[in-house]
């Protein structure tokens, strides 16, 4: 068995993770078939979301193949680095969010 | 890289075999039906050299279809069913005998399209094409591999960009891309890289829209192809460590359905010299097409390529992932 946790070759296996669960597995994929395909959304855009939360959540596979997936579609570098900034500014902005409650004690405890 | 070794390269990839993959769906061999679409490769000799041109087609070639072939393809077509008429290259602009045989061509033949880069249009010695494009409503593919300026000079050019999207400007002026004008102008998008296009829909709205909203021009449709691990696109796969990668996503994303629709079935190639193929692809990796051993267009009639096994290889995966692809686009909506 291999020594790393995540193998870029095992992104070829999403498409079983329904094993040894077919139905859950079925259900999940039907539900994300329709959840990332165009909608009121297009296809683009919803590319552009799974990249920003595939960065965020800092998922290598998802990252793989959204960055593949936004190629495909046209999307430009530049595009993405966009999308991914929007995912940083929100990462920055929810920690410093956080910051509320702590000013919120300093301010009850110092004189 | 010499054919043997891209025969070689592709036969040792990591990726499954494509026959194999043929026999586990129950679709081997592919058969011939009827010749509907003549496709000629007429020059191999081009004003550029793209990054992933499987022609490996740039100014230093010299090969061209002489008179002879161009007569004896006329004289097929005019004795058969065959309904389109598809001129490649290189750029088949640079072939001396292209002005004469569409003329001719376009008396006999029902469909006639040429695959031209465009550029070569805003050259003065080129210049009267567009006229005669225009006056025998000539089908004009051109290849655009992307709507950013920088994405599709990469691939064909510094330069290139400007050019296609000024000769589109004057061919949209003559009728070209506007409906009920009869004068179609349809754009080939390549991805400019080690990856597979996209659904055809989409991009195409995205080039018509980004297109239309900063330069004002206008186009038919939209063909996405998928680039073929052959010629200049094979060495650009290997110098960048690609190669595998890419075999793999070509093998995995292997669609029965596409399988079905390849073009190769009622298609015939023609090369520069009269040999036949299959294909364009398989022209370049010297297949040649199994026609009872007739395997040039100066002994070949139509009801010879009905029911032939169609010569395949590892590049054929090509062909048959995602939404597939042909010289006409994906095979599938």
């Amino acid at each position: 068995m291999s020594q790393c946790y995540f193998e870029r070759k095992d992104l070829a296996d999403f498409p079983n993770i329904g094993e040894f669960a077919g139905e859950e597995g079925k259900k999940f994929f039907d539900y994300y078939g329709l959840a990332t395909s165009a909608g009121k959304l297009t296809e683009r855009e919803k590319a552009l979301i799974a990249l920003t939360v595939a960065t965020v959540q800092r998922c290598p596979y998802c990252i793989d193949a959204y960055t593949n997936k936004c190629l495909s579609i046209g999307v430009t570098k530049e595009e993405m680095m966009e999308a991914v900034h929007v995912g940083a500014a929100m990462q920055a902005g929810i920690t410093l969010a956080q910051s509320t409650q702590m000013r919120k004690i300093i301010k009850k405890k110092e004189m | 890289m010499e054919i043997e070794e891209q025969l070689e390269t592709l036969a040792n990839s990591s990726s499954s075999s494509f026959s194999e993959k043929l026999k586990e769906v129950g679709q081997y061999p592919i058969r011939t039906t009827a010749v509907d679409i003549l496709q000629l490769n007429i020059s191999r000799k081009c004003n550029l050299a793209c990054k992933h041109c499987h022609v490996e087609a740039g100014p230093d070639r010299e090969e061209m279809m002489s008179r002879e072939v161009f007569e004896k393809c006329l004289e097929i077509i005019g004795n058969s069913t065959i309904s389109t008429l598809d001129i490649t290259g290189g750029a088949p602009e640079m072939n001396p005998h292209l002005e004469w045989f569409i003329e001719e061509a376009s008396r006999v033949a029902g469909r006639l399209i040429v695959r031209s880069n465009l550029v070569i249009l805003k050259d003065e010695r080129y210049r009267k094409f567009i006229d005669i494009y225009t006056r025998h409503k000539v089908e004009v593919c051109a290849s655009l591999p992307h709507y950013a300026k920088d994405q599709a000079d990469r691939q064909r050019g510094c330069g290139t960009f400007d050019g296609a999207v000024e000769i589109i400007g004057e061919l949209n002026e003559r009728g070209y891309g506007a409906d009920g004008t009869g004068l179609v102008l349809d754009l080939v998008h390549n991805p400019v890289g080690a990856y597979l296009p996209g659904n055809q829909q989409a991009l195409e709205h995205e080039y018509k829209t980004r297109l239309y909203d900063v330069y004002g021009i206008r186009f038919n449709t939209l063909f996405c192809i998928t680039n073929m691990p052959l010629g200049r696109y094979l060495d650009y796969l290997l110098r960048t460590d690609n190669f595998d990668d890419y075999m793999m996503e070509l093998a995995n994303a292997f669609n029965p359905c596409a399988a079905a629709n390849v073009m190769c079935k009622n298609t015939l190639s023609v090369s520069w010299d009269g040999s036949l193929y299959n294909c364009d692809f398989n022209q370049m990796l010297c297949l040649p097409a199994d026609i009872h051993g007739k395997n040039n267009i100066m002994e070949f009639s139509p009801k010879d390529f009905e029911g032939r096994e169609i010569v395949i290889h590892n590049h054929c995966f090509g062909c048959t992932a995602g939404s597939g692809s042909s010289c006409q686009g994906a095979t599938e909506s």
